[in-house]
């Protein structure tokens, strides 16, 4: 008979988290540069074990003539009025504290990028996706659904109004629990700037726990992913103002910006 | 020059399904077009278990090589926010899948035209699911409709990696396209992913 193995725990994996943190600070010393993105195998995440590849990926150059470096189109049929306002998609009022999540989409250069899409997708304040298969006990808001979309203004800017995501807890381990999170979908001016990512609220007492937002372990890189509360950005009577600027990564998408970067050069 | 360090990556995680996928989102060719073929495969884990919570977004130029898109792959209704998925007659040359519960996905499109001189056709293919905490791509030929020692990527890898990029033609107007995220303990080769980055 082969003995039932025992449940991972926390402190297994705290233990990993201090490993791989370990590893990555002795591959900095050695002189690797920052990693900004999660290594796709992240073992504490037990879920990325059997779904990263082995191999290496494969470079390929930069060449303004690939389908890559163009971009989808999204447009003002692509979104609803409704779409930035997801306290609004039901006759009744979600359950839960609003907020106001607002910032700007950039590319590495600090350059705006304009009318694009940014969808997002979050559980509700009691911590529950109105997803079929998220069986976490506890309820559903019937006037929430957890979705938005909005399309970026001329300075790359956005804004949803929504409610705080709950906690919610995980099968990675047990007593795993996820830290509130919004997640956001990105595309940029060039297919290879693609982005899936998530927002993080400020000092969430989960985050030293979850090995999803550990996965990313560079601590600069970290902060990235945590948006910061200004109250400027409350409105009164209302709702918390939280700001999250997104920057995404990839090359220049158009020849025409491949000669701002020359023209730059020349007037250094 | 300003460089700013990118946003992480994170997973798209398991519950997306009520917010990303759309009515029609692998239908890329506009309805009724005879040129339309259907691609389709199933997405593998490194035990050769399918994986039924990945999502697939497939961007390519249309037949005559142009990469143009217009708005409209999700299209919405302005006056319920209702998702309406197509028209079913713009070419928006984007298309998104979520895997089904056997880890299946097919998209019915137009085989793409080659953008730019000496260049082979194909689709630009990025994966995400559950447990990948950054997304890949991939690319998709189309077997019969390319010159694979034409094209710099393909004529670049050993012949065994580059056959996983190709879509095998299955019976007129069908291609078959398995997504390996992890070499399997059978032996079957993994799929070839790329990276962008520029250094």
């Amino acid at each position: 008979m082969t003995q039932q193995p025992r449940p991972l725990t926390q402190a297994d994996i705290d233990r990993e988290i201090a490993e791989e943190s370990a590893a990555y600070a002795k591959r900095i010393a050695d002189g690797e540069p920052v990693a900004h993105h999660p290594d796709r195998g992240y073992a504490p995440y037990r879920s990325s074990v059997l779904r990263h590849p082995k191999r290496p990926l494969v470079a390929v150059k930069g060449d303004p003539e690939l389908i890559e470096l163009h971009t989808p189109v999204f447009g003002e049929t692509d979104v609803s009025p409704f779409d930035a306002d997801l306290t609004r998609q039901h006759l009744g009022e979600p359950l839960g504290e609003r907020i106001t999540v607002s910032g700007r989409l950039l590319d590495r250069h600090g350059r705006p990028i304009r009318g694009q899409l940014i969808e997002i997708w979050q559980a509700n304040a009691s911590g529950r996706y109105a997803h079929q298969r998220d069986d976490h006990d506890a309820p559903l808001d019937p006037n929430f659904s957890g979705v938005g979309r909005v399309l970026t203004d001329d300075q790359g800017g956005y804004k949803f109004t929504t409610i705080k995501p709950g906690a919610y807890p995980w099968r990675n381990h047990l007593n795993a629990w996820r830290p509130a999170h919004i997640h956001f979908s990105l595309f940029g001016d060039a297919f290879t700037q693609r982005l899936v990512t998530q927002m993080y609220f400020p000092n969430d007492p989960l985050f030293a726990y979850d090995p999803i937002f550990q996965s990313v372990i560079d601590p600069s890189a970290k902060g990235r992913l945590i948006a910061t509360y200004h109250h400027d950005d409350s409105v009164p009577e209302f709702s918390l103002g939280y700001r999250w600027d997104i920057v995404l990564d990839g090359p220049g998408a158009t020849p025409f910006e491949a000669e701002d970067a020359d023209d730059e050069e020349q007037n250094k | 020059m300003t460089s700013l360090a990118p946003t992480p990556s994170q997973t798209v995680g398991p519950f997306y399904g009520y917010a990303l996928p759309l009515p029609k989102g692998g239908d890329i060719a506009p309805e009724g077009d005879p040129r339309a073929v259907a691609v389709h495969g199933y997405v593998y884990d490194g035990a050769g278990q399918p994986v039924p919570d990945a999502l697939i977004e497939v961007f390519q130029a249309d037949p005559e090589g142009d990469a143009a898109g217009a708005p409209g792959s999700l299209r919405r209704e302005p006056t319920t926010g209702r998702l309406n998925g197509r028209d079913g007659l713009t070419w928006t040359g984007f298309g998104r899948i979520a895997t089904d519960p056997d880890g299946h996905w097919v998209v019915r499109t137009l085989p793409p035209g080659a953008v730019g001189e000496g260049r082979q056709p194909y689709l630009a293919v990025v994966v995400f699911a559950r447990g990948l905490l950054h997304h890949l791509h991939t690319r998709v030929y189309l077997a019969d409709q390319v010159e694979a020692a034409a094209d710099p990527l393909l004529s670049s890898l050993e012949p065994a990696r580059a056959e996983t990029l190709l879509a095998k033609p299955e019976r007129p107007g069908v291609y078959r396209f398995d997504i390996r995220l992890q070499q399997g303990e059978d032996g079957a080769e993994e799929t070839v992913f790329l990276d962008f980055a520029q250094h």
